[in-house]
């Protein structure tokens, strides 16, 4: 009995936390609607422009950062190959 | 032939996307979102370039598994390792325009959700590359065929699951002057994407030769 009642309390609990997942969260967007010039009432608490800035630099960064990184890694075995086939022969 | 490509798909690519902020700016911004959509451009031809490079990386493994042959190992290091480059871009951008756009800069949603779970299977095939030692490849062969399984489930989940993050329907939908900029950026990341899948790609043959000459340095 004590047990049950623990079981049924267990699972009240859970769906009391479950049920902000269920909740209804705002539409996704469908489309995109242009406008001509910058938007009406841009009074921004939330500047734009950093967070436009700072995700292209990232981007800007990261992409040829790494492009960067493989190709010195391969320049840096390239230069090994080259000296490691220079010792084989020698001691064939 | 590879040789001779491959120096005029790095001049291309790098004049697409030097050129490609010139047309982001140029297009109209978005009537609710304003400037911060702009992200879009970058963010979601990043996504779409992710995909490539997790695809290159399953079907690599796929092949790998059976027919062992070297160079779908090699195709699929390198594209698990682009996977999470791109990844961290897509998943450092996105919350960079949600902070704008929602309010918060994350939301555990299906989208989110599954591009986090997505980038980190791919972790966990570099890191098994990376320590697990002899006979891993076969283990993280299979893991990136299930980074690669994950694919279009991140790509329907907007579709499936009630999100915050825009449908798979505005790319589609874009009008005339975003639509330009947008399949321009595609073009410039997957060109990007493929020019570094290649360079990748060497790297790992040459670090194969290297290990053969090691060993026969060693008899």
């Amino acid at each position: 009995m004590k047990r049950s009642v623990l079981i049924v309390l267990s699972v009240l609990l859970l769906l009391t936390l479950a049920v902000p997942a269920f909740a209804q969260k705002p539409a996704a967007q469908d489309e995109f609607v242009p406008v001509t010039g910058t938007p009406a009432g841009a009074q921004e608490t939330i500047p734009a422009q950093r967070l436009v800035g700072i995700a292209y630099g990232f981007i800007w960064v990261v992409f040829f950062g790494y492009a960067w990184s493989v190709r010195s890694r391969l320049s840096r075995v390239e230069r090994e190959i080259e000296t490691v086939s220079r010792r084989v022969p020698e001691r064939k | 032939m590879m040789k001779k490509i491959f120096p005029v798909l790095v001049v291309v690519a790098a004049a697409m996307f030097a050129y490609a902020p010139f047309m982001i700016l140029a297009a109209p911004y978005e009537s609710t979102m304003g400037l911060v959509q702009k992200i879009f451009y970058f963010h979601a031809a990043c996504g779409m370039a992710m995909f490539l490079a997790a695809f290159v990386s399953g079907i690599g493994s796929a092949g790998f598994l059976f027919s062992k042959k070297p160079s779908y190992d090699r195709m699929a290091v390198a594209g698990a390792e682009l996977t999470v480059i791109i990844g961290l871009i897509v998943l450092v951008t996105g919350p960079l325009w949600a902070r704008k756009a929602w309010g918060v800069w994350w939301q555990w949603d299906a989208r989110l959700t599954s591009t986090l779970v997505m980038w980190m299977i791919f972790n966990a095939y570099l890191l098994l590359r990376r320590y697990g030692g002899l006979g891993s490849e076969k283990l993280a062969a299979a893991v990136a065929l299930f980074g690669m399984a994950n694919v279009p489930f991140v790509y329907w989940s907007v579709n499936v699951w009630r999100t915050l993050h825009p449908k798979t329907s505005v790319i589609p939908s874009l009008q005339p002057g975003m639509r330009g900029p947008f399949w321009f950026c595609v073009a410039a990341f997957l060109l990007l994407s493929i020019v570094i899948l290649m360079l990748r790609t060497e790297l790992e043959k040459r670090r194969q030769e290297l290990d053969a000459l090691y060993l026969a340095a060693e008899d």
